[in-house]
């Protein structure tokens, strides 16, 4: 016990600050991310069912704030953190079938997992500013 | 806990630089985190230059260079300098690997060595693993059968033995389970990469007839299921092993027996 005294305390050793970023470490973050995001999207989404339920006023209030800029950018994120959530789920349905685990494999599946959600989103948003 | 950032008294600072180059040639900066139980100070981080033309090609070969040459009290683990005893994983540029195997010729730049993450450090490049190898010993990592003993070995077919590969390589080193998020914050309940392909290998054992008992004390929310597939234990493993891909067969398995 005196000895420990004399001791400093045991330091702990860096962590985030030192590991290098890696595509597939990064696409689990914004994985849990996106998760996160669409509780808050899909309340948006239930805000404005509830909104059209009760009636034409104050449906018009929210479909004018989520036609704003702002709200745009907001659905337009909303979007995407769907699709972005939606391919990272099917790489972890993949890997629960014990497939899919080489290096090369799991780093093309990342890869596509980035790229898949933006073309996604673009595409959704195009239709969308099509039909006006 | 999930705790982003680090205690104060862990906080590295910068530290001493312990020679420069007076004569031209081939010199290499190495990056090292010194901590030392003996003063109260927090961790710093010491430059040093080694003279690649005296110097092994590969980072054990510099650290054992700086011992020699420039600083006796660099302390650090080793044996085997050829990645079969796993004493010498520490981060190198970013990454946990083996100092024997990792050729300084793969990193650009200085060499920047810490302890393996998110450990308690007992000096300088040795972290405290009592936790990991305990975790290890949790999983129960030898044969276990109910069967009476056969008059010689245990019999395996060559179909059988193969189930093994890629699972008995492991040299324990722990590289895999400090390069581990869910391991950083939860590694007081979290089992963790290593010891899970462990527990995989003895699952996988034809011999072995405790698979029922070995997956029940698995079946629990942090011991097993804190994984995430984040597969930095993966494309940590010097021995090119996949504890993810071992972690996968344990969850394959806890549904596969329900059916």
């Amino acid at each position: 016990m005196g000895e420990n005294k004399l001791r400093a305390a045991r330091p702990l050793s860096p962590h985030l600050q030192i590991y290098s970023p890696m595509l597939t470490m990064m696409m689990s973050i914004v994985h849990r991310l996106t998760g996160v995001g669409l509780y808050f999207g899909i309340l948006i989404f239930a805000w404005w069912l509830m909104a059209a339920a009760s009636g034409p006023e104050y449906f018009n209030f929210v479909n004018d704030l989520l036609g704003s800029t702002l709200g745009l950018i907001v659905l337009v994120l909303c979007t995407w953190a769907f699709f972005h959530h939606m391919c990272g789920g099917i790489r972890h349905f993949i890997w629960d079938f014990g497939k899919g685990f080489g290096l090369d494999t799991v780093e093309l599946m990342a890869k596509i997992g980035v790229v898949t959600p933006i073309i996604l989103t673009a595409l959704v948003w195009f239709f969308i500013c099509q039909a006006g | 806990m999930v705790q982003l950032t680090l205690p104060n008294n862990s906080k590295p600072k910068q530290g001493k630089t312990w020679n420069t180059p007076t004569k031209g040639g081939n010199w290499r900066e190495f990056h090292i985190y010194r901590w030392s139980p003996d003063d109260q100070e927090n961790p710093h981080i010491d430059t040093y230059h080694v003279d690649m033309d005296d110097c092994g090609p590969m980072v054990l070969d510099g650290i054992i260079w700086i011992k020699n040459n420039i600083d006796p009290t660099l302390t650090f683990r080793r044996s085997c300098r050829e990645g079969i005893c796993g004493s010498c994983s520490m981060n190198i540029d970013g990454t946990n690997t083996l100092a024997c195997t990792k050729g300084l010729d793969e990193i650009k730049g200085p060499v920047k060595i810490y302890p393996l993450p998110h450990m308690a450090v007992v000096k300088d490049l040795v972290p405290d693993l009592s936790h990991f190898y305990a975790q290890h010993r949790s999983i129960e990592p030898w044969l276990k059968t109910t069967t009476p003993k056969p008059q010689k070995e245990w019999k395996q077919s060559v179909k059988d033995r193969a189930e093994l590969d890629g699972l008995y390589e492991c040299i324990l080193c722990a590289c895999c389970s400090t390069s581990c998020p869910s391991y950083w914050w939860n590694s007081d309940r979290y089992l963790g990469p290593a010891a899970l392909l462990q527990a995989y290998r003895w699952v996988a054992d034809s011999r072995d007839e405790a698979t029922g008992e070995r997956l029940d004390d698995l079946e629990d929310p942090f011991r097993l299921y804190r994984c995430h597939t984040i597969m930095n234990c993966a494309k940590a493993c010097p021995k090119g092993l996949s504890p993810a891909k071992a972690i996968a067969e344990l969850k394959k398995k806890m549904v596969e027996r329900k059916y």
